[in-house]
């Protein structure tokens, strides 16, 4: 796989140790990723993610815009990234619906953009000012189709940066749009964030097609089943759409040429998922009970854990940075061992299921669900451990 | 572990005294700390509360409930947030504009005029600076060099040393106010003499 990799823009990197709330943290990151351009419309609890785009992308010679809506920032995204320029936005809940329309387009013409989700209490304009974790299954699912995307779920200021450079790598590696799905309460939440010096910052990126002008196919899969992609302007003559397209990227309406490119987007990220999965265990080795849990509620129910471990109680954890693709086979070979898995989260049981369904039978799933407005009460995780482990 | 609050009406740089703390912990204190907001919709005027959570270890859960330290810069917020303050905890009020409810809770009270030797300096803007160089000195939480290096960046530049002064008034003003109630414990109880020095350097108990 001929993927590039260098060290970061030093101009893009605020190398020092700082005091950032994640919507911030989210802004430097990506800023730090080599982020040039920023589309968006401003919602409570991404807008400070927004600011600080406006104040500081002009700085490194970026562009911001604030587009009539949601829908237009995607599209003012997707042909940045044509361009050649790594983009992103950020929102909540309401504008994360109306985005989807466009996400879907990005996932199938196989744009690299981002997108950080600072999710809210939701359905509809729900709580504005307060977290919930409700949008996971919409990352998934909420564009219409078969496709497929990468999401990242931080649990602090400092993975959301971290998780941001990560997210620009893993969308200019595999050309797809890589969510952050943080909330109102990490967005909002002011911790240490150290932001290390620009060449020890990884940046991957997108393959470039050098080859003769009049060869190129932007839909080619390469040995790694993604394909080049070339600037638009540069001289290229290549179409893009929507529409279901062969390798050349013109429409072909027919049920052979859907096929392929459907399973084409999704092969791409479902027989990479092992490179693309990433998550961090602690003891689940000997366990009895498995956490299972994401962003800032794994903080909460490390709590949880910890004691219900001074309590007896053989618990591991497994603690999903990806949300995204979802490591089945993982919570698969753990369900054969345990007694049963703990899912808390801010939403009625979305990734809980999600473990069931990759759990298949092997083990109970014991959720720790409410709608959101504030996160767990350590002791209410840890309630339902000891249920889970009698 | 610690749990603050910091509370008063929108405007009066509550939100401000929570990032300086926080950062001054956690960049120059070497602690965890956790500042997290609240605030109503109105930008000025309504009720506002910043909390921070400082931890010798990560902080895992980043919300206050009941918290040791209430600093209170107007009654609304001391009518909402004393009953949830710890039992054995420390309230701190501006004394011009909190009125003390009678009460037999058995927590330390520390009071400043913070607003009105904030207009003494110069503006009223600078009172969160007034109260947090108070808390500095009352709580002994947080070093007051670490406050101060926390400020470039948090203030304004071109009043970074009027918020300096705000805050050495506050702060010595919190060290006289110290001194005097460790003198008072002497002469109720000479005789302990020795345990009440010994307890006014520990200072409180974190």
């Amino acid at each position: 796989m001929s993927v590039r990799k260098k060290s970061a823009d030093p101009k893009g990197v605020l190398t020092g140790v700082h005091y950032l709330d994640g919507d911030y943290a989210i802004a430097e990151g990506a800023l730090a990723a080599g982020c040039r351009f920023f589309a968006g419309y401003p919602i409570t609890p991404s807008t400070e993610t927004a600011e600080r785009f406006a104040e500081r992308i002009p700085l490194v010679g970026g562009v911001f815009i604030q587009m009539e809506d949601e829908i237009a920032s995607i599209a003012a995204l997707i042909g940045a990234s044509w361009a050649g320029v790594k983009s992103m936005t950020v929102t909540s809940g309401p504008g994360f619906s109306l985005m989807m329309e466009n996400i879907g387009l990005a996932c199938m013409m196989e744009v690299p953009i981002v997108i950080a989700n600072v999710q809210r209490g939701g359905p509809s304009t729900g709580l504005p000012t307060l977290t919930g974790q409700g949008d996971m299954m919409q990352v998934k699912w909420g564009s219409h189709g078969d496709y497929e995307i990468i999401a990242l779920s931080p649990d602090s200021p400092q993975e959301c940066f971290d998780l941001t450079i990560k997210a620009f790598n893993l969308s200019e590696m595999y050309r797809v749009p890589v969510f952050i799905m943080t909330d109102e309460c990490v967005g909002h939440m002011h911790e240490k964030v150290v932001i290390p010096p620009a060449e020890e910052i990884e940046i991957i990126e997108r393959k470039w097609y050098e080859g003769p002008k009049d060869k190129y196919l932007p839909y080619q899969p390469d040995v790694d089943l993604v394909p080049f992609m070339v600037k638009a302007g540069d001289g290229y003559r290549f179409h893009t759409t929507g529409l279901t397209h062969d390798q050349r990227g013109y429409p072909v309406i027919n049920a052979e040429a859907q096929d392929w490119c459907v399973r084409h987007i999704c092969d791409k990220i479902r027989l990479n998922a092992d490179k693309i999965i990433e998550y961090k265990e602690d003891e689940t080795d000997n366990a009895e009970i498995v956490v299972v849990s994401y962003g800032i509620t794994s903080r909460v129910a490390w709590k949880a854990i910890q004691d219900a471990r001074k309590a007896g109680i053989k618990v591991g954890s497994l603690r999903l940075i990806t949300v995204w693709p979802f490591p089945e086979k993982r919570i698969e070979e753990l369900a054969g061992k345990i007694k049963a898995f703990v899912v808390p989260e801010i939403n009625l049981g979305q990734i809980k299921r999600e473990v069931e369904r990759a759990a298949k039978g092997k083990a109970p799933v014991y959720p720790v669900s409410h709608c959101g407005g504030w996160v767990h009460n350590p002791d209410d995780i840890l309630k339902v451990i000891k249920e889970a482990a009698k | 572990m610690n749990e603050i609050r910091f509370s008063g009406f929108g405007g009066q740089g509550i939100i401000r005294q929570g990032l300086i703390l926080g950062k001054a912990l956690s960049l120059y204190d070497n602690k965890f700390a956790t500042m997290t907001q609240s605030f109503g919709p109105e930008a000025r005027g309504s009720a506002c509360s910043s909390q921070v959570v400082v931890s010798d270890e990560r902080v895992l859960y980043p919300y206050v409930t009941k918290p040791e330290i209430l600093v209170a810069m107007s009654q609304e917020a001391y009518e909402k947030y004393e009953p949830e303050l710890r039992e054995g905890g420390t309230l701190i009020i501006d004394s011009d504009l909190v009125r003390l409810k009678p009460s037999k809770r058995k927590i330390k009270i520390y009071s400043i005029p913070s607003t009105r030797f904030a207009e003494e300096i110069g503006n009223r803007i600078y009172a969160n600076l007034v109260m947090l160089g108070f808390f500095a000195a009352v709580t002994k939480i947080v070093s007051p060099e670490a406050i101060k290096k926390a400020l470039p960046g948090l203030v304004p530049s071109r009043y970074l040393d009027m918020n300096i002064k705000a805050f050495d008034r506050g702060f010595n003003y919190g060290l006289e106010v110290l001194e005097k109630e460790a003198q008072s414990k002497v002469e109720k109880e000479p005789k302990a003499e020795k345990k009440t020095a010994k307890a006014k350097n520990e200072g409180m108990e974190k």
